[in-house]
């Protein structure tokens, strides 16, 4: 990658800094991934790069996170996890795009990957042709909720509720093209019924002033909003997945409270750079699989309320029909909204 | 006594060996970071996140939390010996104290610092375990018109930061809140001043700004002047403050504690303005306003106080209702999820050892932060002999470092090579970098809460008013506005009188 040498610089003179050359490690010396064209035979002889497209610590990145040590051990190297942030995503994503497709740049993405097309113009990569898929990881299920003092007591009442106060209601999410603005969306089709939306920077803002009852509802991912949900600081109407979520007994599906439209998680997948080696795809492949049937994955998964995906859906071919799939319902649902971020 | 048994449990959580141990390991990183420029507490937490996951969660919450305001301590160093501050807050720190650090005054100055964040941190922390339930209701109260009044009470108080030409402190403010729009509209995704660089979408780094409008055109300036380029006058005077320093010091740390703890209870950006907002307040209470700016120990004194008190205080949405203030909360939040606590209101009631137990460490904490920094300061006026061949290319090679390794974004080195020379050019305008980077980082806060009141209230803009409390800040900035404008208007009557005799 065209930004080896400066890591490289980097990580030395951090590490001549005792304090700081922890840091170093963990950050700057993703240096071993130089150009080197590797094909399948000695996959993997030197340490793997997992470019996360967003901010370190945020959701995606504690995922990563936690599968790359079992997925490391597996293959029998390093993985360097890095984050390349910028524009929902998609700069990290870019950078993946045009790296060498050797197996030694590899990209985690959310959902955000399936959207970005309808979102961006001039994206500069293209899902489909420009990497290869190698595995689901995760599907983190979202919850619909409101300030607790809202009026609408189930999901269908909601669902009339905003229907008979359109101009009134406020929908707030965390940002353009946030999993809670995708769902926010998918919300409004589902219901037939177009809101004011209040974006905020973030998740934890938008829930400061949803608990403050500054805004009406909203919808948000699970690891969210739980802790909210059980101390009865906001309502909960309902989980967007096809079943209930185990730590949220007592809050019905979308399909059970008579919204069955309203299906969306926040899933997530590796790719490598279109061209890589089938049979270093097919290791990475076997690699994730096995990281998410180990036992301490699974317990962190569901600490953060979800759960690894079945291993039939670790695999590039499952990865890719989803990746299809969702690119095709986000680019009717984005522009029916008439949503654009750029 | 509940606030008793509560604290007695706190104190018996917190003086486990190991949670002293990982709270001195934190404050001490912490430190580190605040003094090397470009990287942060967030980039910190954000990379020794994971290694916390095998950790007690007591334990780890510890050590981040310590990590944060460990690096408000550690910020206001390098503020003062070489004019380079690493978080908005320092930069008020720079204004006056590396001007105390140029008149052979950095030991006072850093001393200032330290006692000033020792009692504001320890009586924000008693705030934190007498009142954080209530406060944070409170907090709530505070919507987007709220905070839209407050930003503006913020930035009309403030404007006094500026020593020179009002004019060319309007004007670095005005430039500042431009420079705060580039990047992508949070409200419809347009990409404002991007200029079809996608590395630009996030906007410009505040670091990048500040390292360069300060640390860089402070270097470019130095270099300028054959004989006295170095980085401070050489002759450092006493090292602690004198009898005199201490009188004046008392009030600016008792005020600035009290605004501090007030303002950082505020998840909506109450913490970046405290620093500022008490710097204001301490030149315009002064009998020597016009000592400000030329090494004024009280404009070290308040707003160090300020920050560390807000720094406490922050926590408290956090802790109480789960609720993030600012982006190393988020990744606090991070840090409770992955230890199987799901932040909320009930961490209180569910986790009593841990809640208690973070709350007597930040304590601990302050008390091992003071010890750690006042023998340093001995150290750190020395740092400043180190000769300028040296020094000068290390401050920018660290600040590039640290700069980049937040998130791998080469436009954040580049911009600090820009702001550099900005900043030089303006200095030679006779313009201040000060007022620039507060309409850098209040401008977007403003615009923010200004649209998103509008969105809410269906584009009715009385929706200031009628809400009590935005009424009422929005009637303290008017006011502010004529305490500041009367002077002048006075002023200039008394010279048309004279003129008249």
């Amino acid at each position: 990658m065209r930004t080896s040498i400066r890591h490289r610089v980097a990580a030395r003179m951090m590490a001549a800094i005792g304090v700081v050359s922890l840091m170093a490690a963990c950050s700057g010396n993703g240096a071993g991934n130089g150009n080197g064209g590797a094909t399948g035979g000695g996959y993997p002889d030197k340490n793997i790069t997992f470019v996360v497209p967003f901010s370190a610590g945020g959701p995606t990145d504690t995922v990563t996170r936690m599968i790359a040590e079992p997925m490391a051990a597996k293959l029998g190297t390093k993985i360097v996890v890095q984050n390349v942030e910028g524009a929902g995503g998609t700069v990290g994503a870019g950078e993946v795009a045009r790296a060498q497709p050797d197996g030694y740049t590899v990209l985690m993405h959310h959902i955000g990957m399936s959207t970005a097309p309808a979102l961006y113009k001039d994206l500069g990569y293209k899902p489909l042709e420009d990497f290869g898929t190698v595995g689901l990881v995760t599907e983190v299920p979202m919850t619909v909720v409101a300030r607790k003092d809202f009026a609408p007591a189930t999901l269908q009442d909601l669902v009339a509720h905003v229907k008979a106060n359109a101009g009134k209601v406020t929908l707030a999410n965390a940002g353009i093209g946030a999993a809670s603005h995708l769902c926010g969306l998918l919300f409004q089709s589902a219901a037939g019924v177009k809101l004011q939306e209040v974006p905020y920077e973030g998740t934890g803002p938008a829930l400061t002033d949803l608990v403050g009852g500054q805004v009406d509802f909203m919808c948000d991912q699970t690891t969210n909003t739980s802790g909210q949900i059980s101390a009865g600081e906001v309502k909960a109407y309902a989980v967007t997945t096809p079943e209930r979520v185990k730590s949220l007994p007592d809050v019905p599906t979308t399909a059970e409270a008579g919204l069955p439209k309203l299906q969306v998680s926040v899933w997530h997948g590796l790719y490598v750079p279109a061209g890589t080696p089938q049979e270093v795809v097919q290791k990475l492949s076997e690699a994730l699989k096995a990281a998410l049937a180990d036992r301490a994955v699974v317990d962190q998964m569901a600490k953060l309320g979800t759960t690894p995906v079945p291993a039939e859906d670790a695999t590039p071919q499952a990865h890719r029909d989803k990746l299809q799939e969702q690119l095709g319902t986000w680019a009717k649902v984005i522009a029916d909204a008439g949503v654009k971020a750029s | 006594m509940d606030l008793l048994d509560n604290l007695a449990l706190g104190f018996s959580t917190a003086f486990l060996v190991q949670n002293v141990v990982y709270c001195f390991v934190g404050v001490l990183l912490g430190t580190a970071v605040g003094v090397l420029p470009g990287i942060g507490p967030t980039a910190t937490v954000a990379m020794l996140l994971p290694i916390t996951f095998n950790f007690e969660p007591v334990t780890a919450l510890i050590m981040l939390a310590g990590i944060y305001y460990g690096a408000q301590y550690g910020g206001s160093t390098t503020a003062i010996l070489i004019n380079l501050p690493g978080e908005s807050s320092a930069a008020v720190t720079a204004l006056d104290g590396h001007e105390m650090a140029r008149r052979g005054r950095a030991g006072a100055a850093l001393a200032t610092a330290a006692v000033g964040s020792f009692i504001a941190g320890t009586v924000a922390t008693v705030a934190l375990a007498v009142a954080a339930p209530p406060l944070a209701r409170v907090a709530l109260t505070f919507g987007p018109a709220e905070y839209f009044s407050l930003v503006l009470l913020g930035l009309i108080v403030s404007i006094t930061l500026a020593r020179g030409s009002a004019l060319k402190a309007l004007a670095m403010i005005a430039l500042g809140v431009l420079l705060g729009t580039v990047g992508q509209d949070i409200y419809t995704g347009t990409p404002r001043f991007v200029f079809d660089q996608r590395e630009l979408y996030g906007g410009i780094d505040f670091v990048s700004v500040a390292v360069g409008m300060f640390g860089v055109a402070e270097i470019l300036r130095n270099l300028e002047k054959e004989q006295t380029r170095t980085a401070v006058v050489s002759k450092v005077r006493n090292l602690w403050p004198t009898r005199e320093d201490r009188r004046r010091i008392v009030g600016p740390i008792l005020r600035g504690t009290g605004l501090g703890a007030a303002l950082g209870v505020l998840p909506g950006g109450g913490h970046v303005l405290a620093s500022f907002t008490s710097y204001a307040v301490e030149k315009r209470v002064s009998k020597r306003p016009q000592e400000f700016g030329h090494g004024a120990i009280e404009g070290v004194a308040g707003p160090e106080s300020a920050n560390n008190a807000a720094a406490q205080t922050s926590f408290i949405p956090l802790l109480t209702l789960g609720l993030p203030a600012h982006p190393v909360m988020a990744l606090m939040v991070g840090a409770f999820i992955v230890h199987g606590i799901t932040p909320g209101p009930n961490v209180i009631t569910d986790e009593p050892a841990l809640f208690w137990g973070l709350i007597a460490s930040m304590w601990i904490g302050n008390v091992l932060l003071v010890m750690l920094n006042l023998p340093l300061i001995g150290i750190w006026v020395r740092m400043l002999r180190i000769p300028y061949q040296v020094l000068f290319p290390m401050i920018i090679l660290f600040a590039a470092i640290g700069t980049y390794s937040l998130g791998f974004n080469a436009y954040d080195v580049y911009a600090i090579a820009f702001f550099g020379i900005l900043g030089y050019v303006l200095i030679k305008c006779g313009c201040e970098p000060a007022p620039l980077l507060l309409g850098f980082v209040l401008g977007p806060l403003l615009e923010e809460n200004l649209r998103r009141a509008l969105i809410i209230s269906r584009g009715d803009p009385s929706v200031f008013l009628t809400r009590p409390i935005s009424a009422v800040l929005l009637a303290l900035a008017v006011a502010a506005l004529v305490v500041a404008v009367l002077p002048t208007i006075r002023r200039r009557r008394e010279t048309m009188f004279t003129e008249e005799d």
